[in-house]
């Protein structure tokens, strides 16, 4: 079982965590075509490498940020969103 | 016992206690400390097994775990390998895949049909015509197949536990030992897990004549004793490595979880077989298996004995053998140059023949099939081929297997690691370690004793480098010198006698070039085909030789080839470790007891026990969720709601924050005053329904779905963050505990207890109060989700039992009654209010849910907005729908998932249905095209058995249209 570092509470095993999916970018609705609000609702880049994802620490309801390289499952680092980064 | 060998140092058996044991209903004798195996080889026994698929008769042939062809049964398990299993007094077993017995095994006849069943066979054979197919496959379970389970059996359930530690090691062979003596003494916990009873490795067997190695070993163990931070687990498999150094751990009592920051694979090597001319017979064995005989459980392996070789350690063989009283008629080495070294000369000064360039073409059978009499050798032509001239038949009972080895890397491969072919080795070794996961020993292909332990002390010095505990220079790993351990191509065709290249699946050389000649030419493909490496050993004795034939087959090296990586279990694990207790986390309201003392059925729902309606004496489950829904109706009722999402919002951006969460409106909202909250996600799907509640200015009081309520407070943590505003989120839910109080009676009930006003007035319909209930802080909201008078009461959670209490006593003259889940389920289905997640799906949108007022559209932005947008302009593909149903029919009434039917078509579902309700006629809701929903409308509805039912579609509510009955003022 994989242990992920909350930037919170340390590492603490993967059970803990709810994964929040890719960290996207919400376009402004009424300035894009329905095409492109479908494609931001609807796909998700499948593209290996280092990815930018939202994951949540269930028992402290935590939400932060991963790096993670989906390729070889590595988490290269963790912080909270906006906040200070810290060392994965 | 009349193969036992005289006592040694070292040997596994206690000679003081004898066993008795029974196998094929005859009672043998045996040490403590024997395995089936070698108690029955003391013994004489030969025969052990049948094969899979020929019933061939199968004896001793690595001695490692790896012999799945003496697989037992007792009365309680089954599939118990006799390399593995320990003798001990009452054990009583038996063969698997037999007919009959195991010496007149009936289905032997199978072998003399293996030429019209080649791999493949199964596959175009028995899958025409696909009706029969059922047929054959039962008879061919019957035939190829292991043992049978027993139904009736029972295995207690096994303990499970968890470890830690800085080090794993995997094995405890001279680099294990060694490796994990070297990172203790840096100060690292270290664990060192050994499959076998005992430490000591190769130490035990393949150097076991040369007395150094003893003193060798003896000296490993007295160091690691010494160690107070390196713990030792005999008798132990390493089942699997999992992400982040996550081990799981199997031994006889225990699975255990084991969590590492580094581990070593020192898990040494496979042996690996030749194949030549009934390689399979009982007596044909790898030498390791031989040495495990003499050394591990003193048992001559044989009277005269045959070894093949290509390599340095068939000559050691020969020695041991020679010492353990067997004559050794031959050393066959399939090298042209034979053996350089000094060992060969003691072979020769011994007397024992040497054959140069020369294979074992065959192993002569005896009359009965069931042991060798004889080899025969051929000399090899300049391809490493068998010769047709120049053969040699030597009478002899057993011949020994030293031709190669490969590593036992699946543990290695789990935590990540690759392996390339080297020609200096002639194996696969590792391509590259992590900075966390290493191998050594012969499992990195270091083959010479003092390197192995130089190899093990390099890998415990770089984890405790890892671990920040060893600051100097690691050494770098000792490079193998002189010939190969292992022979490129120990396989020999045959044209007429089966040479197995997979004992477990019964398949030899002519079946891998069938199935290339079909075109199955890579390693993935081949695998399947032939399903070489598929059996219960996994390919540990297969693969290899199978990857070996595949590339000789493709003119390409076993790089461009390839190998197959392998998944956990590395050994087979019983169902018996891995099942036990589950610990599911189960959430019970602060008025569960009350539920039990009033006879509730409770029922899951989510991470929930609700209950579904409370049991009266001789009533059926029907009658008493009717009559609970009826004396809401026509009385009073109670139902506890303290599953309830029950979340705060406070701060000046509350009620803009609420706007971009549900698609109402908020702002406006008068304080003291309910709004329906609907909650859509970004694609404009239904997610959340609920009602907010303004307390004040800044504040809200909103409840939530119970089953949602988790994830919705999760998601809603998030769109805080991401829309940056002054809100603060303080989840109640398990603070709280909230109790309706619903029916026309509801107002007398709560009168007598509340410490305000009550009346229409002072508290209408869809207004929230605060004050005080039975003397509990409450706050009460009057709504109408069961389509009466109600009051939803919320207080602190150590109250509720009280007020509960107080609210039954308060209504017992006016026959209050709790009711459960499916009282409330019916009710608000007559009142038309739809349940999120049971009347909508993951597709379902406001506008098919007729929730479209719900939709402030002119909002500049809610999440799902843009979606609904879309959705709004477009033509609706379904709708929700009140159906009549009728109500008696010979047709049974549907049933939820039920399929509306048009044309032949799927044109619906139903998504609730009520055979029994307070008006008397049964009703459902359902999907249905638009074409489809106008009221009146007929629609058909598949119900169980096939069979048709006819429904109307009416308007919704089925029950008081005009909302008056939760309106009511006195």
């Amino acid at each position: 079982m994989k242990i992920i570092h909350c930037p919170i509470n340390g590492p603490r095993p993967l059970q803990e965590f709810h994964f929040g999916g890719q960290v996207r970018e919400m376009p402004v609705g009424s300035q894009v075509s329905d095409a492109e609000w479908a494609d931001y609702v609807f796909n998700r880049s499948g593209e290996p490498g280092i990815q930018r994802e939202w994951w949540y620490h269930t028992a402290s309801g935590t939400w932060f940020i991963a790096e993670r390289d989906c390729q070889s499952d590595e988490f290269i680092r963790t912080y909270l969103y906006g906040g200070r980064e810290s060392d994965a | 016992m009349p193969n036992r060998l005289p006592e040694r140092d070292g040997e596994w058996i206690d000679r003081s206690q004898s066993v008795r044991f029974r196998f094929e209903g005859k009672t043998h004798e045996g040490f403590a400390g024997d395995v089936l195996s070698s108690a029955l080889w003391a013994n004489g026994v030969r025969l052990l097994g049948r094969s899979f698929k020929y019933h061939r008769p199968r004896g001793i042939y690595s001695l490692a775990g790896h012999d799945i062809s003496s697989m037992v049964e007792d009365a309680q398990r089954t599939n118990l390998r006799g390399d593995l299993l320990p003798i001990e007094p009452n054990l009583d077993v038996r063969a698997v895949n037999t007919a009959g017995s195991l010496e007149r095994d009936w289905l032997r006849i199978t072998d003399h049909f293996g030429r019209f069943m080649p791999v493949g066979f199964y596959y175009k054979a028995f899958h025409t015509p696909r009706r029969l197919f059922p047929l054959y496959e039962n008879r061919i379970r019957k035939i190829a197949g292991l043992g049978r389970v027993n139904p009736k059996g029972h295995l207690p359930p096994s303990a499970k536990d968890y470890a830690f530690c800085d080090f794993v090691v995997v094995g405890g062979g001279p680099a294990g030992l060694a490796g994990a003596i070297a990172a203790a003494e840096q100060g690292l916990k270290v664990l060192l897990v050994e499959e076998h009873p005992h430490l000591g490795g190769s130490l035990l067997w393949q150097h076991a004549r040369d007395e150094a190695a003893r003193e060798q070993l003896k000296d490993l163990l007295s160091r690691a004793d010494a160690l107070e931070n390196l713990t030792i687990r005999c008798g132990t498999q390493v089942a699997g490595w999992y992400a982040d150094h996550w081990l799981a751990l199997v031994d006889a009592e225990r699975l255990t979880k084991l969590r590492a920051m580094c581990t070593l694979v020192a898990t040494g090597c496979f042996e690996q077989p030749a194949v030549f001319g009934n390689n399979d017979l009982p007596g044909v064995m790898l030498s390791s298996a031989a040495r495990r005989l003499i050394y591990l459980y003193r048992v001559r392996p044989f009277e005269r004995a045959v070894v093949l070789t290509g390599n340095r350690e068939g000559y050691g063989v020969a020695l041991d053998l020679l010492q353990a009283g067997v004559h050794v008629v031959a050393v066959v080495d399939l090298r042209a140059n034979g053996e350089m070294s000094d060992l060969a000369e003691s072979v020769a000064a011994a007397g024992i023949e040497i054959f140069k360039h020369h294979a074992v073409y065959e192993a002569v059978a005896s009359r009965d099939k069931t042991s060798v009499v004889g080899a025969i050798l051929c000399p090899l032509n300049e391809q490493g081929g068998p010769e047709s001239i120049g053969r040699v038949k030597l009478s002899c009972d057993g011949i020994v297997m030293s031709v190669g080895w490969t590593p036992a890397s699946g543990i290695a491969y789990q935590a990540g690691l690759r392996f390339e072919y080297d020609e200096r080795v002639e194996q696969l070794i590792p391509e590259s370690e992590s900075d966390r996961v290493f191998v050594a020993g012969r499992a990195a292909g270091v083959f010479d004793l003092e390197s192995q332990m130089e190899d093990g002390r390099r890998a415990g010095l770089a984890a405790a480098a890892a671990c920040g505990r060893f600051e100097g220079d690691i050494p770098e790993r000792p490079v193998h010198t002189g010939p190969p351990p292992s022979h490129p191509y120990p396989i020999m065709p045959h044209p007429g006698k089966k040479n197995f290249v997979d004992l477990d699946e019964d398949l030899h050389l002519a079946d891998f070039k069938n199935a290339h000649q079909e075109g199955f030419d890579n390693i993935e493909l081949i695998k399947r085909f032939t399903t070489v490496g598929m059996g219960p050993t996994q390919g540990k004795l297969s693969n290899f030789n199978a990857i070996r034939i595949l590339s000789r087959l493709n003119g390409a090296t076993i790089n461009e080839t390839g190998s197959t990586v392998s998944r956990p279990f590395h050994q087979p694990v019983s169902m018996a470790k891995l099942s036990g207790r589950r610990f599911h986390p189960m959430r019970h309201t602060p008025l569960h007891a009350q539920h039990l003392a009033l006879s509730a059925n409770m029922i899951h729902a989510g991470s929930w026990l609700r209950p579904e309606y409370y049991k009266i004496d001789d009533s059926s489950r029907a009658d008493c969720i009717l009559s609970e829904a009826e004396n809401v109706r026509s009385g009073v009722g109670v139902i506890d709601l303290s599953t309830l999402g029950k979340l705060h919002f406070c701060g000046p951006d509350a009620a803009r924050f609420l706007e971009q969460i549900y698609t109402g409106t908020f702002s406006e909202q008068r304080v003291g005053r309910l709004r329906y909250a609907l909650g859509c996600d970004e694609q404009g799907i239904i997610i959340e329904d609920g009602v907010v509640a303004r307390l004040s200015e800044h504040h809200f009081y909103v409840t939530a779905t119970s089953s949602g309520a988790a994830g919705f407070y999760r998601d809603l943590q998030r769109w805080a963050l991401l829309f940056e505003m002054d809100v603060t989120l303080v989840n109640e839910t398990g603070h709280l505990a909230a109790i309706n109080l619903a029916g026309p009676k509801a107002r007398e009930v709560l009168r007598s207890l509340s410490d305000f006003a009550l009346d229409d007035d002072a508290f209408p319909y869809l207004a929230v109060r605060q004050g005080h209930v039975a003397g509990a802080e409450a706050l009460l909201m009057r709504i109408g989700f069961v389509g009466e008078l109600g009051y939803e009461i919320h207080i602190p959670a150590g109250t509720a039992t009280h007020v509960w209490q107080k609210l039954l006593e308060a209504g017992r003259e006016l026959e209050i009654r709790p009711f459960g889940v499916e009282a409330q389920r019916l009710l608000r289905l007559e009142k038309g209010h739809l349940i999120v997640g049971q009347d909508t799906d993951a597709l379902t949108h406001p506008y098919e849910a007729d929730l479209g007022w719900a939709i402030k559209a002119k909002k500049p932005f809610f999440i799902g907005s843009r979606s609904l947008q879309i959705l709004a302009a477009r033509p609706l593909a379904r709708q929700l729908v009140g159906l009549a149903l009728p109500q008696s029919s010979k047709v049974p009434l549907p049933e939820e998932c039920h399929l509306i039917i048009e044309d032949g078509e799927i044109a619906g579902r139903i998504t609730s249905v009520a055979h029994r309700t307070t008006l008397g006629q049964p009703i459902a809701m359902a999907f249905v095209t638009p074409e489809m929903a106008s009221p009146g409308r007929e629609v058909t509805i598949r119900v169980a058995g096939g069979k048709l039912l006819v429904a109307t579609v009416v308007p919704m509510p089925f029950y008081d249209p005009e909302n008056s009955r939760q309106k009511v003022a006195d």
